[in-house]
This record gives C-alpha cells, sequence and structure tokens, in this order.
C-alpha cells in the first residue's frame, strides 16, 4: 500500500488512541441505519396501505414517523458524527483523546440512551410536536449534559493537540457541536406540568414559535446534517483518495461563509405564512446565497480526488463518498431554487419537500457515512480492506438505484399534487377536491416504497460485510482480496 | 485581511467565540423583532386562551402527530381561500404552544375546519376514516372513542400555561375542571364558561358515553379551530403586520 501520508507526514511515534468506542460506533452506527431505513420502508408501506397501522395507537403514521427521522438523522447521522468525531480530531490533532475512555464511553452510550427515551417516547405519545425536535423536556435535558461531555472531549482534545494548526475538518465538527448546543437549548425551552409527568409547555408560541423552530430546524439540516459531515468529508475523502485538500483557501472562504450564511435560512419553511414577510423574505435571500458556500464545499471535496479519479474504478467505497458530494451538490442547488417565494408556492406541503430531503438525507448523508465506514471499518479492526468489494460494488448500485426511484417518484407527484391543488376548470371552479389529490399519488407512493426497499437491502448488504469483515481472520481475507493490498 | 486566519487556526478558543458569534447573527437579527415589533400580531378580537376541553383535546393532536399530515395555516393564494377559508393570521395561533403549523399536507389544511363537518362525522371518520372517505390514507384511531380523558391535573396544566405566557385568569384555573365538564354536558348552563371562553361549542361530542373520553376532546379542539375570529366585522389596516 502506499504512504499513509497525506495528513500524518512525520514519523513520530502516535498516542494511544482511543478506539474502542470508535468501533462501537461504528457497529452502532450500521444498527440505526438499518432501523432508520427499515421504518422508512414501513411508513412509506403505511401510505400506499393505510391498514398498516392495524388500528393500534402505537403504529399509527404520526407516531411511527418522529421515529424515522430521529432515527435517521439523531441516531444513524449523530452516532456515525460521534464516533467519526472522536477518530479524526485524535488523527488531526495527535493527541489521545481529552478524558480517555470513560468520558468517550459515557458520551457514546449517553448518546445511545437518550435515543432510546426518545423512541420509546414517541411509541407512547410523548413529543413536544417540534419537528426533530420532538424529544420532551427530560430527554432534552439528558441530552444537554452529554452534549457538554460531548464538547468538552472535542475541544480538550483539541487544546493539547500536537499539530500547530487545527485541521480543517475539526472546524466544522466544532461548529456543529457548539451551534447544535445553541439551537437545542433555545428552541427546547420549555416548563413541564408536573416534575414527575412528561408533558411540558414550551416558553414561545404561535408565530415566534414557528420562527425558532425553524431556525432550529433548517440549522439541524445546517449544522447537523451538513457542517458536521462535511468535516467528515474534509478528513475521510483526502484519506481514501490519498491526495490532500484541493484547496486551503477555498475552505476558509467556504466554511466562514456556510456557518455565517446558513443559520438566515429558517423562514424559508415559513413561505406564505404569518410569519411577517420580512421575515420571509430575509430569509429566501440568504438561502440562496447559500449555494455559493455549498457549492464552494462541494468543488473542495470533488477537485480534492484530482489525480485519483481513477480509484473510483478500484475503491467503491471511495465511489460512496465522491457521489455523496455530487448528491450534495444537487441538493444544495435544488434548496435554493426551492426558497424562492414563486417556487415555494408549488413545492410547499407538497411530497417534492420530502424528495428534497431524501436526495440529502440518502445522498448525501448515509452516502458519506457508507464511505466513510468502508474506510474505517477495516482500519479500526486491522483489516486490510473489506470482507468483499464485489458486495460494496453491489451496495452502491442498489442504493443508488433506490435513490433515484425515491427522489423521481416525488419530484413527480410532489409537483402534480402542488399543480392539483391550483387547477381551476373552465367554470371557475377548483378542478380537484383534496382526496382526489391523495388518490393520485398513490401510484407514486408505490414506486417511493420500492426505492426505500432497494436502499433498505443495500444496508443489509453493507451490515452482512462489515459482520463478515470483523468476524474472518485477516489471514483468510488477504487470500480473498487483491494480493496487491497485503504487501 | 486584518486577521490572519492562521491565528483562528492555532487558537480552538478563540475559533470557538468567532464561530458562535458568527452563527448568532441571523438568529438574533430575525427572531428578535419579532417580539418587540407590535403589528406581528394583526389587531383583531376574538382569540382567547383554548378552554380546558380544547386544550386536552390539542395535547391528544399534538400526542398523535397529526401535524406530520395536516397543516394548520392557510396561504393567501385564490386556490387555498376558496378551498379552506380566510388565510391564516399570526394572532390566531399566539396561545399555541407549541405552533401546529405543520409542513406538509398528506392531508387537507384544518386550520379552518371547526363547524364544517358534524360531531358525528368527525367521529365516525376518526374511528374508520376509509368508512367515510374511501381514498383516504389516514390511520384509523378508534382507541380514541372508548378511553376516558385524564384530566386530573387539568388545573396544573391551565398554571403551567399561565406560568410560561398564556393569560389563564385565577378564575379560569380555579374553575378548570367544571368548565371541561360543562363543556361536554348540554344539560348543564354554560354560561359561566362560555363567558370565561366565548364561542366555545358545548356537545356531547362523542355522542351518548358513560365517561368523557379522549375522543371528546379531540374533536372539540377540531371543532373550534379557526372559529375565533370573526373576518366580516375586521378593517383590512388591523390586518398588516
Amino acid at each position: 500500500m502506499p504512504s499513509q501520508a497525506v495528513l500524518t507526514a512525520d514519523q513520530r511515534p502516535a498516542p494511544r488512541y482511543v478506539e474502542d468506542v470508535i468501533r462501537a460506533a461504528a457497529i452502532l452506527t450500521m444498527f440505526w441505519g438499518i432501523a432508520a431505513f427499515l421504518v422508512g420502508v414501513v411508513i412509506a408501506a403505511q401510505l400506499v396501505w393505510p391498514q398498516l397501522s392495524f388500528d393500534s395507537p402505537y403504529l399509527t403514521f404520526g407516531r411511527l414517523r418522529p421515529l424515522h427521522t430521529s432515527a435517521a438523522i439523531f441516531a444513524f447521522g449523530g452516532t456515525a458524527l460521534i464516533g467519526t468525531a472522536f477518530h479524526v480530531v485524535q488523527r488531526t490533532c495527535r493527541a489521545r483523546l481529552f478524558g480517555g475512555e470513560p468520558l468517550a464511553w459515557f458520551v457514546l452510550l449517553g448518546y445511545q440512551f437518550f435515543i432510546l427515551a426518545a423512541a420509546l417516547g414517541y411509541l407512547f405519545g410523548i413529543t413536544q410536536s417540534k419537528e426533530y425536535a420532538e424529544p420532551e423536556w427530560f430527554v432534552d435535558l439528558w441530552l444537554t449534559i452529554v452534549w457538554v461531555a460531548y464538547l468538552i472531549a472535542y475541544v480538550g482534545t483539541v487544546i493539547k493537540r500536537e499539530e500547530p494548526h487545527i485541521y480543517v475538518a475539526n472546524w466544522f465538527y466544532l461548529a456543529f457541536i457548539i451551534t447544535i448546543a445553541m439551537l437545542h437549548i433555545v428552541n427546547n425551552l420549555a416548563l413541564p406540568v408536573s416534575i414527575t409527568g412528561t408533558k411540558s409547555y414550551g416558553a414561545w408560541s404561535g408565530v415566534q414559535d414557528a420562527m425558532i423552530q425553524w431556525w432550529y430546524g433548517h440549522n439541524a439540516v445546517g449544522f447537523f446534517l451538513t457542517a458536521a459531515f462535511l468535516g467528515m468529508m474534509y478528513y475521510y475523502i483526502p484519506k481514501a483518495a490519498n491526495r490532500p485538500v484541493y484547496s486551503y483557501r477555498l475552505s476558509i472562504i467556504h466554511f466562514w461563509s456556510l456557518v455565517f450564511l446558513y443559520i438566515w435560512a429558517g423562514p424559508h419553511h415559513l413561505h406564505y405564512t404569518s410569519l411577517p414577510d420580512w421575515a420571509q423574505t430575509l430569509g429566501m435571500t440568504f438561502s440562496v446565497m447559500l449555494w455559493m458556500p455549498s457549492w464552494g464545499g462541494m468543488i473542495n471535496g470533488l477537485m480534492t480526488l484530482s489525480g485519483a479519479w481513477d480509484k473510483l474504478r478500484t475503491d467503491p467505497g471511495l465511489r460512496f463518498s465522491v457521489t455523496a458530494v455530487g448528491f450534495y451538490g444537487m441538493s444544495t442547488f435544488e434548496g435554493p431554487v426551492m426558497s424562492i417565494k414563486a417556487v415555494n408556492s408549488l413545492s410547499h406541503y407538497t411530497d417534492w419537500t420530502i424528495g428534497h430531503v431524501h436526495s440529502g438525507a440518502l445522498g448525501w448523508v448515509a452516502f458519506i457515512v457508507f464511505g466513510t465506514l468502508y474506510y474505517l471499518v477495516p482500519k479500526m479492526w486491522n483489516r486490510p480492506a473489506m470482507w468483499s468489494t464485489r458486495l460494496i460494488s453491489w451496495h452502491y448500485w442498489i442504493a443508488t438505484v433506490g435513490i433515484v426511484l425515491y427522489i423521481t417518484a416525488m419530484w413527480v407527484s410532489g409537483i402534480m399534487q402542488g399543480l392539483m391543488w391550483r387547477a381551476y376548470d373552465e367554470l371557475g371552479f377548483l378542478q380537484y377536491s383534496f382526496v382526489e389529490t391523495v388518490a393520485a399519488m398513490h401510484p407514486f407512493y408505490l414506486i417511493r416504497l420500492l426505492g426505500g426497499v432497494c436502499f433498505l437491502s443495500g444496508g443489509l448488504i453493507m451490515a452482512y460485510n462489515m459482520w463478515r469483515t470483523i468476524r474472518t481472520e485477516t489471514e483468510t481475507l488477504v487470500t480473498q482480496t487483491r494480493p496487491a493490498l497485503a504487501a | 485581511m486584518f486577521i490572519r486566519h492562521e491565528t483562528i487556526e492555532k487558537n480552538v478558543i478563540l475559533m470557538l467565540v468567532l464561530t458562535l458569534i458568527t452563527v448568532s447573527i441571523g438568529g438574533l437579527v430575525q427572531i428578535i423583532p419579532l417580539f418587540t415589533v407590535e403589528t406581528t400580531i394583526e389587531r383583531v378580537d376574538g382569540v382567547r386562551p383554548y378552554t380546558p376541553l380544547e386544550l386536552m383535546g390539542r395535547n391528544i393532536y399534538i400526542r398523535e402527530g397529526c401535524y406530520l399530515c395536516h397543516s394548520q395555516q392557510i396561504r393567501p393564494f385564490k386556490d387555498e381561500v376558496e378551498r379552506y377559508g380566510h388565510y391564516s393570521l399570526a394572532a390566531e395561533s399566539m396561545y399555541d404552544k407549541p405552533f401546529q403549523w405543520g409542513s406538509k399536507r398528506t392531508g387537507p389544511d384544518l386550520a379552518r375546519v371547526g363547524g364544517r363537518y358534524s360531531n358525528d362525522w368527525h367521529v365516525a371518520h376518526l374511528v374508520s376514516p376509509r368508512a367515510v372517505v374511501p381514498e383516504s390514507v389516514m390511520p384509523a384511531y378508534p382507541f380514541l372513542a372508548n378511553r376516558p380523558l385524564d384530566y386530573s391535573d387539568i388545573a396544573q396544566h391551565l398554571r403551567t400555561l399561565r406560568t410560561v405566557g398564556t393569560p389563564y385568569t385565577d378564575e379560569m384555573i380555579a374553575n378548570a375542571r367544571a368548565d371541561l365538564e360543562a363543556q361536554v354536558d348540554p344539560d348543564r348552563d354554560p354560561t359561566a364558561m362560555q363567558k370565561r371562553y366565548p364561542r366555545a361549542p358545548v356537545a356531547k361530542f362523542n355522542g351518548e358515553t358513560t365517561t368523557i373520553t379522549e375522543m371528546d376532546a379531540l374533536v372539540a379542539y377540531l371543532q373550534m379551530l379557526g372559529t375565533l375570529v370573526q373576518f366580516g366585522d375586521i378593517p383590512p389596516d388591523r390586518l398588516k403586520q
């Protein structure tokens, strides 16, 4: 194998890194991924066959949907971020994680406890009903404690680093941790009805609550699902491609403009609502501007492959990461388009939004996680490579087909539904009743379900490959993969 | 550049502080004026805090995640106004904790569903949506019709809401339980309750049942949605934000 020398060029002995926690996080990430995809498939099926809630209070779409979104964003995405953050910060700082094993385990397991408490709550109807901030006050408090510990572990490691500079991936992870803390606390301020009960009432109401919720909600996308995963991109793509980051200057500009602009974009979720017009216009303007730093990041990620594009043919793991950056570019173009008020008047409240979210969540977030895990798992378990490169390729294609089916179905159904709502007949009456638009969705919901099943199957293939990689002895692996890798 | 980026890159505390400042600006500019600019909430009459029964119904609406498929926010477009009624005002959700504007219409908007259908229709629809609307993809909620409503701590709910800014009076809190029961009992005199909560409908929402059910509360909530503001007598400049 060629020298691993992109980021850690010198020959000083590496410190004893905290690694058990990272291995556990990798397995948990895979587990939560499968769970999130599975619940997604179930609720997609419920929209095709609504009888699938079986008249049960625990299986309705309304209770399972937060389970799906939280499993995808917070369980799958969040666990991947904690694991990779601990990996990246130690390697790029050449320092053992601050607080060592105990603090790292507290963060990872504390976070898992948060996920379980939130998920069980949803099934029992314990929810604040704020999208992506559904957990009630006691779960929020617990997450705050875990998050502070996460910040301490991360910043502590950066402080005791041996490298003079803080590597760019860390800027993004740091911005993610601190901004999510700010958003989480402000959006979730609430007073419990009783200290022994689950129900609380929030500090904000009505239009202010709407603004604060989408300031939170959009920046859960901006900082949880974007900035943090850009941190992942800035470490793992250069490592897997064995090339330095394309432009240092671009990463500076792109970082500061991204974190500055993102926070303004929230009101585009509230176009034409009772939110005052000035706020909507500000939200739209900054959302359109956000296109530039987003593409700055995409260019920096893709151009890092300069001189190493041939690796895409032989390394399907890297193919995942690079396709992820491509999807990132696509959804960060689609987002600004949808934030334009005229477009939003058609797209809002429809499946177009759902399709947009999934091109980001499946194409960007999940793919960059897959690419990262395919790099990280052999490294962490001291294997020369994944058990099967062919299965990675299978995973890649089946998942890509799944995404394409999903987003095209949602584009068609969303735009169709938006047009049907506003259609007038020749006599000047509304042409369609609401329920006629529901019936028209049916075939597209079926296609979307098929896309979801593909994506889930890909996940299962990956889990199997990961399991074999971890369980198979190194010698067996070496004979199965290309001899060059064993050298 | 007035500051070398290298300085920031070598000092994590500086980097954190600058990041925090950078990410705070947008939120401060967009959020604070919503509390200080008086015209944010339109000057209309009629909006009142929820009755105890409506509040309990609203909590069931939240618990079941209805907002994930139903918006409560009519946009000022010709087709929406014709389909659902007058566009929504900020004033109409001023006591909503949290707001329920929603972000997706898998089902229709509910901002003005109050009074559109009979109580019996709502009960039948919630128990078995496809019995009433064959193409519907809504889950069935038959359990609501049998489950007794737990309102033992209703006064505490009102008290908590008052602490976080909803203008419930001492009188409202003292009578919370009685007002809740009065709203589902047409045989009682509703005058005192309706004086505290104008335009509150009184009915056996869930038909003849021995106890007050979750269905009663949810239907009572649905039946008041969008009914509080009388749009006929509002001068247009009152609606300017």
